[in-house]
């Protein structure tokens, strides 16, 4: 057995296709995240007032799931017909075999480790209607055969509690898979959301939304050229330039209460680009305080403070600055002649280009990880046809992520590290869509006007 | 035959017995006709009234000459009137001060008569409208030319110094009309750049326009700038004819 374990192991290496499993050997599924464990939730039942909403949270758990890159969500497909639907459903033990039940009713966990589903987890529960509101009963359990015990099994069981109606079957959802995730080492995206400009009412101004899309809410009511937003990583703030006073000058607000915060503007032509330093207390921005060309300035989150990072003679925007090490950031620089991509240190040294140096490369974003940017590239095709890319910064590894749909830029990373929003412009009108970070499950989130700028939004912390 | 019958016819022929047998005596001669009875002695014309009204007109306005004309065959005024019947009416025009003169003639005489309309001079015309004077804004508007820049650049183009140099006549112009105006170079760029890199680009053009200016003699604290990246075309098609046209700074008034 062991001769034939180790067989299977190396055939597994080189093909990817095999995956270990608590001992078992399973075949013919390429895994989406090689070595993360699998996970299978059942489609949740409701009856009465709930029956019709049911389908929005399993739709929306199985979305959640599938894209996050901490575990495999095994395909329905290979499910039993007659899930269990609550912890009592649930008998212990292994089926006798030739039992041939296991396939339909599936009441031992083993019915679920064991292949075709071989998961390693197990999503059950049902939805109800309770004194006019929805309700999703909702347990986890692993299914390692080495515990004790179906309750020793059972890692949570919550109850959620929404509106009854779609968005509010859509949010409870989100909530139980984000609990699934993070039980598995992943960040939900629950509670994170997208400010963004929008041209709707007549004007550019400041917008917000959920992460999917829900709940768009206007910020800004200047009625002038609002635009360029980005928060702050404690999730609260957000900034952007604003044309109110003639010129553009940086303006900071509450997202929750839409109040104008306080930030003290250089006398200058321009002030621009605010990036928020890790802990959200400093900022650095573009600024033609100096005279020439927009130079890299740090000041507190007020404005005051201000000593200057750059003196490259070129112009310098777009300052992004690592979340995870806060100790260096990456800028859009025209020192070299067109914009290219260079990092440096928070004090403007050890400055080199990352960009390949071909074309315009804009818009870098930072990944959580302090290790990948997105930016917008224009590789080799003409001036303006801009493309997705994300660079593996150490190694400079550059993967394109979108090709032939139009022209895309401004991506900004979820939280999660494994989505980024953008704004795509196809035809006359740019839209913001969110995808998968490697590209997959492109998705439009608005429809009304131009929008465009999209900046991921941290949850409230 | 009757008795009577027979005498007329006896008669008769004994008168043209007579007549023929009494040629021998000679008819006195009639007398002179009476001499024709001296005709009266005719009346001279009378001009009852040969009037103008109003008396005084101005130039081209119309006065009225009425007259009455007694025992006259004949009317006439001149001044080109001619002939007119002895009672009646005529609208006159005249553009300088006229006399009327009026002969009107018949058996018994000639009888004239004059009627005087005097022009008043002309109330003096309107004064012409003064010359349309241009304002420092409507120079700014049509005198003031954009300057243009290629793709990603921001320095003068050598074939932009004569509208440079024009632009800076102009507004050494305005600023001695009104030494208060103030003047913004817009700095604008086409759309294929990044929307962020173009508010920088933007503020380098500008700049550059200004310290052009600067540098022929125009006071920098008349002159603001502002970029506006390509947040602000003039034209959305897109070829490098509209590109171009993009690319550039551009006047407005005030700050």
């Amino acid at each position: 057995m062991r001769n034939l374990t180790l067989s299977l192991l190396l055939i597994g290496a080189a093909t990817g296709s095999v995956t270990w499993l608590l001992g078992q050997q399973i075949s013919g599924q390429i895994e989406k995240n090689p070595g993360k464990p699998r996970v299978a939730v059942t489609d949740f039942q409701a009856s009465g007032a709930a029956a019709p909403l049911i389908a929005a949270f399993n739709t929306t758990v199985a979305n959640d799931l599938a894209s996050s890159p901490v575990l495999n969500l095994v395909p329905k497909t290979s499910y039993p017909l007659q899930p269990p639907q609550q912890p009592s459903d649930l008998i212990p033990g292994v089926a006798p075999p030739g039992t041939g039940s296991v396939a339909i009713q599936a009441k031992r966990l083993t019915d679920w480790s064991l292949p075709p589903v071989t998961a390693n987890y197990l999503g059950i529960g049902y939805g109800a209607e309770d004194r006019g509101m929805f309700v999703a009963f909702g347990w986890f359990y692993s299914t390692a055969t080495n515990l004790p015990s179906i309750q020793q099994a059972q890692i949570f069981g919550k109850i959620y509690t929404a509106s009854l109606d779609e968005a509010g079957a859509i949010d409870a959802g989100h909530r139980y898979a984000a609990d699934i995730l993070a039980q598995l080492g992943g960040k939900s995206l629950v509670g994170t959301r997208i400010v963004f400009v929008s041209d709707r009412t007549g004007s550019k101004e400041i917008w917000v939304m959920n992460w999917d899309g829900t709940a768009e809410r206007q910020l800004t009511r200047y009625n002038s050229l609002s635009s360029f937003p980005s928060a702050s990583p404690d999730g609260r703030m957000v900034a952007f330039t604003t044309y109110a006073s003639g010129t553009p000058a940086i303006q900071m607000l509450s997202i929750d209460s839409g109040r104008k915060l306080p930030f003290y503007n250089q006398r200058a032509s321009m002030n621009s680009f605010v990036t928020f330093t890790p802990d959200s207390k400093r900022v650095i921005f573009s600024s033609t305080a100096g005279g020439g060309p927009a130079q890299l300035y740090m000041a507190n989150v007020d404005g005051s403070d201000l000593h200057r990072i750059t003196a490259s003679g070129g112009i310098e925007v777009e300052a992004k600055i690592n979340p995870k090490t806060g100790a260096d950031l990456v800028d859009v620089s025209g020192r070299g002649g067109m914009p290219q991509i260079y990092q440096m240190t928070m004090e403007g040294t050890d400055v080199r280009r990352i960009s390949a140096g071909t074309g315009e490369a804009t818009n870098p974003s930072w990944n959580p990880d302090g290790a990948h940017i997105a930016f917008a590239w224009t590789k080799g095709f003409e001036p303006g046809n801009y493309n997705i890319f994300v660079m593996d910064v150490a190694s400079r590894q550059t993967t394109q992520l979108t090709a032939n749909e139009g022209r895309n830029e401004n991506p900004t990373w979820a939280p999660d590290g494994a989505h980024i929003v953008y704004a795509s412009k196809r035809g006359r009108q740019s839209q913001i869509w969110v995808m998968n970070a490697d590209g997959t499950g492109k998705r439009q989130l608005t429809k009304t006007g131009n929008n465009e700028k999209p900046f991921w939004v941290n949850a409230e912390q | 035959m009757t008795k009577c019958r027979a005498l007329l016819i006896s008669c008769s022929a004994l008168m043209l017995i007579l007549d023929a047998g009494c040629k021998k005596k000679t008819p006195p001669p009639p007398p002179p006709p009476a001499p024709a009875p001296a005709p009266p002695a005719a009346n001279k014309p009378v001009i009852n009234y040969f009037t103008a009204e109003p008396t005084t007109v101005s130039s081209g306005q119309p006065s009225s000459l009425r007259w009455s004309v007694n025992d006259a065959n004949n009317v006439q005024i001149d001044n080109g009137i001619g002939q007119v019947s002895p009672n009646g009416r005529r609208a006159v025009y005249p553009t300088a001060t006229t006399t009327y003169h009026m002969t009107a003639t018949g058996p018994g005489g000639t009888a004239e008569s004059d009627a005087t309309v005097t022009v008043s001079a002309p109330p003096p015309p309107p004064p012409p409208p003064p010359a349309a004077k241009s304002t420092p804004a409507e120079i700014l508007a049509r005198q003031v030319q954009d300057v243009h820049f290629d793709y990603d650049k921001s320095d003068i183009r050598p074939e932009e110094q004569a509208t440079l140099s024009a632009d800076a006549t102009a507004l050494k112009t305005i600023f001695s009309m009104d030494p208060s105006f103030v003047v913004t170079i817009e700095g604008h760029c086409d759309e294929r750049g990044s929307a962020e890199y173009n508010i920088g680009l933007g503020d380098r053009r500008s700049a550059a326009v200004r310290d052009a200016l600067v540098g022929m003699g125009i006071p920098g604290d008349k002159l603001k700038t502002v970029s506006y990246g390509k947040e602000r075309p003039i034209c959305t098609d897109a070829n490098e004819s509209c590109y171009a046209r993009n690319r550039r700074a551009h006047f407005s008034a005030g700050q």
